[in-house]
């Protein structure tokens, strides 16, 4: 443990546990490529912002995964994305929300932290924004994948796609099953109570559709300058409108002079824990280390049931990360060579 | 132990010179506010009740920028946006980009409380729903009033509006205005080129624990930006320690992750709630951009700024209770 540069990339926690061998691997190639451009950049002395931008932007650009190109759509079958990033030295952020035509949202928030007189811009005024930046602008389907196409029609078309995690109290027992209706939930589980089995109570039914969501960086650099970077096109099937966590500074991107962090889940838990913020006030406030902030707040500040997954590094170029989904696509490199792309097994535990 | 309620009207560079006709009517705001808030916690109604309804009348007072009186967008149209904390459940509801909803703080009691999404059974919802005309849908607008966009706009935020772009810059809560050219045949009444966000925060016996925000925003801001009001962990937050609400610049807010902070400090490092309040308005966010008011589940009040002054006003069981603009 010592100085040095460090880099986490995520591109979503929580992963159908279905999903292929064919799709694992080409999820691994592709954060690998993306984590040796970011690794290629800081050695090249790029500070921490230009890296964390640079990385997400391959991410946005990427249609594997939801954010960018590979949004997932609003319940009006469009796209509309949000993306935050944050500079820990200097504490500015700049975060967007609602895009519909920007090629990449997370260049945006930047220019927001660092060309306008505001943090935080959403729908038609970031749109002008971009326009008058100058940026790469596109048309909404440019954004549009024909996988999430399906996917919307699927949840529509059910009225939502369920997976609920039963937790039976005796025998300690955690099961999924598969619902397409709510209904369906509320009978089933009546069903259960009336032949006896009692459910924890502590778990409130949860019901999402397994699409990893939101994709993030954060970077320490060669000069201890911490930053973090996180950028998603939300729910499927969101309303139009909605935000989530990610543009949240606090809540889905925080970055200090002691660390950068990014969050990627279940985005109403994310909020009410501002658990981004979380990780580096308990480095600040209660004198944690990195890992052990990360693991602190996973534990003791999502609700019970809710999923998510955290990267972050420190000034003393530390990685950590932390999920209690199943699987989070994630990569780190270190100076001192360690280099790791994963899906599976939470380094935690 | 005993209930507790603080509620502001805007931290910014309050002149001490504000003319009567200026301070008179805010003060009465804020003692009637007050009185609203005190006879809801005595009647026993819930923290999430009382703080809705006290910013409700905020919101509807001309004076105070929020609903009506909220200020102006650089096209001349109004932006307002709410944020509801419940600290028990830590549930929490937020609405931005707001141009026709007649109290925004209720929209975001119905987005905390109401508002499906993918099936969650059990939780409550959080999230900022940004309403621009075309995306009201009816269920969501169930017992929410609205009016035409133009019942929020007075002539003072026309006024201030027409000196923020003279001046060319983004105006504050409450800056002083910019030197006039004495020539000029118009003479501004003196101070209050600016009027601030709103908020309350609310405790009962049972220290259950509430807050609330609600604003137009900055003067002259660019069409959809979104300040500290609607952020979590900036202008408003609530858990089972202390409820929060701060006013001043958004984006200096935002950074110094004010609202939070004042929790995290209670929470990891065991302040009190005056510490906690007084150093993040001393340390975390420079002289001149904050304000906070917050109450802890004990009953205790503080209501701190760096600004030169805040409207304000609390009240605790024990018969303590305040309005004020400066510092005593």
């Amino acid at each position: 443990m010592g100085r040095g540069w460090a880099i986490a990339l995520h591109g979503g926690a929580g992963i159908d546990p279905n999903i292929t061998l064919h799709r694992q691997q080409e999820a691994k190639e592709h954060l690998s490529r993306y984590l040796n451009l970011g690794v290629s950049a800081i050695r090249s002395s790029l500070p921490a912002n230009d890296v964390v931008e640079l990385v997400v932007r391959e991410l946005e650009s990427d249609p594997l995964f939801n954010s960018g190109k590979g949004s997932a759509l609003t319940e009006k079958g469009t796209v509309e994305m949000d993306a935050s990033i944050m500079d820990g030295t200097r504490r500015r952020c700049g975060a967007v929300s609602g895009l519909m035509r920007v090629k990449n949202p997370v260049s945006l928030a930047r220019l927001v932290m660092e060309k306008s007189p505001h943090s935080y811009l959403a729908f038609s005024g970031a749109e002008e924004f971009a326009r008058q930046q100058g940026v790469e602008l596109v048309d909404n389907e440019y954004f549009i994948t024909d996988e999430n196409r399906k996917m919307l029609k699927l949840a529509q078309d059910a009225n939502t796609i369920m997976v609920v995690h039963f937790h039976l109290i005796f025998p300690n027992i955690h099961f999924l099953l598969f619902f397409i209706n709510l209904n369906f939930v509320h009978a089933t589980m009546i069903v259960l109570l009336k032949i006896g089995w009692q459910f924890d109570n502590s778990i409130p039914i949860t019901g999402h559709a397994y699409l990893p969501e939101t994709v993030g960086c954060v970077v320490v650099d060669g000069q201890g300058r911490c930053a973090a970077a996180t950028s998603t096109g939300g729910l499927m099937n969101k309303m139009s409108g909605r935000i989530g966590d990610t543009p949240l500074i606090g809540s889905g991107t925080y970055a200090c002079n002691l660390c950068g962090v990014s969050c990627t889940g279940e985005g109403e838990a994310i909020i009410r824990a501002t658990l981004a913020r979380d990780v580096a006030a308990v480095m600040e406030y209660k004198g944690l280390g990195l890992q052990e902030a990360v693991d602190f707040v996973l534990k003791e500040k999502l609700d019970d049931g809710a999923e998510a997954g955290i990267i972050a590094v420190s000034r003393e170029g530390e990685v950590a990360c932390g999920f209690n989904s199943i699987g989070m696509f994630r990569g780190f490199a270190t100076e001192d060579g360690f280099m790791e792309v994963a899906i599976w097994d939470s380094m935690k535990q | 132990m005993g209930w507790a309620i603080a509620l502001h009207g805007g931290a910014g560079d309050i002149p001490h010179s504000l003319p009567p006709e200026r301070r008179l009517p805010r003060e009465a705001c804020l003692r009637h506010c007050l009185q609203i808030g005190v006879d809801a916690l005595t009647s026993r109604k819930s923290p999430l009740d009382v703080i809705e309804l006290v910013v409700r009348e905020l919101e509807n007072n001309p004076h105070f920028n929020a609903g009506r009186g909220s200020v102006l967008t650089t096209s001349g149209t109004v932006e307002m946006e709410a944020c509801i904390m419940d600290g028990k459940s830590m549930r929490c509801g937020a609405v931005s980009g707001l141009t026709t909803v007649v109290n925004a703080i209720s929209l975001s009691r119905l987005v905390m409380e109401k508002t499906p999404h993918l099936a969650y059974v059990g939780y409550g919802l959080q999230y900022i729903v940004f309403y621009q005309e075309y995306h009201y849908t009816t269920r969501m607008l169930q017992g929410i009033e609205t009016v035409d966009a133009s019942h929020f706009i007075t002539q003072e935020n026309v006024e201030r509006l027409k000196q923020a772009k003279e001046a060319n810059r983004v105006q504050v809560d409450y800056t002083q205005p910019v030197e006039k050219d004495v020539k000029r045949d118009e003479l501004k009444p003196d101070g209050d080129s600016q009027i601030g966000t709103v908020g309350c925060v609310a405790v009962d016996s049972e220290g259950n624990l509430a807050a609330a925000t609600s604003t137009g925003g900055l003067v002259n801001k660019m069409v959809g930006r979104i300040g500290d009001t609607p952020i979590i962990c900036a202008g408003t937050y609530a858990n089972s320690l202390c409820a929060v609400s701060a006013t001043g610049k958004g984006e200096a807010i935002i950074r110094g992750t004010v609202a939070r902070d004042v929790a995290a400090l209670m929470e990891f490092k065991g302040m009190s709630l005056q510490e906690a309040a007084a150093l993040v308005v001393g340390d975390r966010v420079p002289k001149g951009h904050v304000g906070l008011v917050a109450v802890s589940a004990t009953g205790e009040v503080t209501m701190p700024f760096n600004t030169t002054g805040m409207f304000r006003a609390c009240a605790t069981e024990d018969g303590h209770s305040e309005i004020a603009i400066w510092d005593s």
